[in-house]
């Protein structure tokens, strides 16, 4: 494990941009039946203004828990969360809803984010209606976010969450994220369900958004080629904490802990073969 | 355009399974959405067929033919599979037809559907669903001897028994999915379909599951696999040949190796091109596409 390069995160990040997001020794617990489980354990993460940090890691490293504490759906048990300066750990009521419509999330299952009884226009009108967004820009808005990851208004605006693909669904998810324009993303598995050409896709999105806007992205992914394609740097997570972070170019190419090597040769060889 | 190799047909020991001119569509409103177009496939005994496209390209469709588990709004309107010397109409088109494919289901063709590991009952143990599942299919079989069968079967795959007494939740995502997989293979089905069985699993959870299948393929607890997903890297490990689904048709199939590195057809081509892993091809091209303007051919795209 590279604890100097632990070390050397903040001073690296710091030379990229205004920090706009980070979080300083956050920890979450979760008690249960009688035992307490460290999901997160004293984590601390920069995110600079127009930058892609890609968290990666096993099922159970507690990447997703991360990002929820960070989105504040969770609270935390320890430490604290930054925005623009300002501690967000505690926000509540109009300056939670505030912070939300800067700081977006795409999570892994977008069958579970959707109300299955509203069609996909209704609530892609409803969240701009909440936003205070006219009707006009609404629709405008809606047909632009939607070409980004490859949907025509005609086709989906009418269906129900369940009449969608869950690569439609995962791309309504991404769409409705950046109507409400954020300054960041946190994108949960957010291309886990789409096939490698809508991948490659959604993600060129992202790369645009954070060189045309300033997007600044969390990308938490177990696929580490994603990583190598989107990320600036790139931090490795096992059982709630980081051990190993760099550039994307340090922590994939030269590798210091031996859980990243392994993560890194468990992924599937387009070119190799188990069969024995 | 179809770019059908002379090695379409499996080349090893002997045929399995033929599936010969599928066609499916979803009906019920205003018009019939034609999602599987005359698809024909080939299985050698013993081999792992990969089936890859793009979401909507109608391989889980195919799937759910092939495992004759096709229900309104879908409608298998004809096509037929050869396996064991006999042949299956696949054909739904009454709800005679359900009954009629009611005994090959789970010992001839197995289904692993998508997200079947989600699907697990909260409140059952393992072994209870694993009871009801034998049951459903052969009530003859006694509580006890579904268990031993069950136990047998993980200690042949090295895994651990105790996991029987588990509900869902005390299990990772790679043991649900591995159990899911065990029991819809107990009754050593001829044939698997496995539909993205690795699609929600992380890369060491993917390795082990697809070391299993291969394990289970050797031990022959069932004859053979499609293996359906759109995760070519992994295909590409598991399976002896590739067939490629585009908007209901297979457009190119053959050896794995052959159609990775020597790609006919300009959709395969272009899904081999979309493959990120992580190499310095991925970053050099990550790199360049950040900094590189959108052109309007990729507005186009969109």
């Amino acid at each position: 494990m590279s604890e100097s390069r632990a070390d050397d995160m903040i001073t690296r990040s710091a030379t990229s941009g205004e920090i706009l997001l980070s979080c300083q020794n956050v920890t979450k617990e979760f008690s249960v039946a009688g035992s307490t489980i460290t999901a997160v354990d004293d984590v601390s993460l920069e995110f600079p203004e127009a930058s892609v940090l890609a968290v990666v890691g096993e099922s159970g490293s507690g990447k997703s828990t991360l990002a929820r504490m960070l989105l504040r759906l969770m609270p935390v048990t320890s430490g604290t969360i930054t925005f623009r300066d300002q501690d967000v750990t505690h926000l509540k009521g109009r300056d939670l809803r505030e912070y939300w419509t800067e700081v977006q999330a795409v999570f892994q299952d977008p069958f579970a984010s959707f109300n299955q009884f509203f069609t996909v226009g209704s609530l892609l009108r409803r969240s701009l209606a909440l936003a205070k967004i006219s009707k006009d820009e609404a629709d405008s808005l809606i047909e632009e976010c939607l070409g980004y990851v490859d949907l025509r208004p005609k086709e989906v605006l009418h269906k129900f969450p369940h009449q969608m693909s869950g690569g439609q669904r995962q791309r309504v998810m991404v769409a409705r994220a950046l109507m409400m324009r954020p300054k960041v993303l946190l994108a949960d598995e957010a291309t886990s369900m789409l096939d490698a050409t809508l991948r490659v896709n959604v993600l060129n999105v992202l790369h645009d958004l954070r060189n045309e806007l300033g997007l600044t992205v969390l990308f938490i992914t177990h696929d580490i080629g994603q990583a190598c394609y989107l990320a600036d740097r790139v931090a490795v997570m096992e059982h709630g904490r980081v051990v190993e972070r760099g550039t994307t170019e340090e922590v994939i190419f030269s590798p210091q802990g031996d859980y990243t090597r392994r993560l890194l040769s468990d992924v599937p060889d387009l070119r190799g073969s188990l069969k024995p | 355009m179809s770019t059908e190799r002379p090695q379409h047909a499996p080349s090893s020991t002997g045929v399995l399974a033929r599936a010969q001119n599928i066609r499916c569509v979803y009906g019920g409103g205003e018009e019939d959405f034609t999602a599987v177009d005359g698809v024909s496939i080939a299985l050698g005994e013993g081999e792992v067929l990969g089936l890859a496209g793009e979401s909507g390209c109608g391989k889980t469709t195919l799937g759910n033919a092939l495992a004759m588990i096709a229900a309104p709004p879908l409608y298998v309107l004809s096509g037929t599979l050869e396996i064991d010397d006999g042949t299956i109409d696949l054909s739904t088109l009454s709800h005679d037809d359900v009954k009629r494919h009611r005994p090959y289901r789970g010992r001839t063709v197995s289904m692993l559907p998508q997200g079947a590991m989600n699907s697990i009952s909260p409140t059952l143990r393992i072994s209870s669903l694993i009871k009801d599942v034998m049951r459903a299919h052969d009530p003859r079989i006694t509580k006890d001897e579904a268990l031993d069968l069950a136990r047998e079967r993980l200690k042949m795959l090295e895994m651990p028994v105790r996991v029987l007494d588990s509900y869902a939740h005390q299990l990772s995502g790679g043991m649900k999915q591995r159990m899911i997989t065990v029991i819809s293979t107990l009754q050593n089905p001829r044939l698997l379909i496995a539909d993205e069985p690795t699609s929600a699993l992380d890369v060491s959870s993917q390795r082990m599951l697809v070391e299993m299948l291969l394990e289970m393929v050797e031990q022959r607890i069932m004859s053979g696999v499609v293996f359906v997903t759109h995760d070519l890297p992994v295909l590409s490990q598991v399976s002896d040949r590739l067939a490629i689904m585009h908007a209901g048709r297979i457009v190119e199939s053959g050896p794995t190796r052959q159609l990775v590195e020597d790609a006919q057809h300009p959709y395969t081509r272009k899904l081999l091109g979309s493959v990120l892993d992580p190499s310095q091809e991925t970053r050099a091209r990550g790199i360049a596409r950040r900094s590189a303007p959108v052109t309007p051919e990729e507005v186009g795209e969109r």
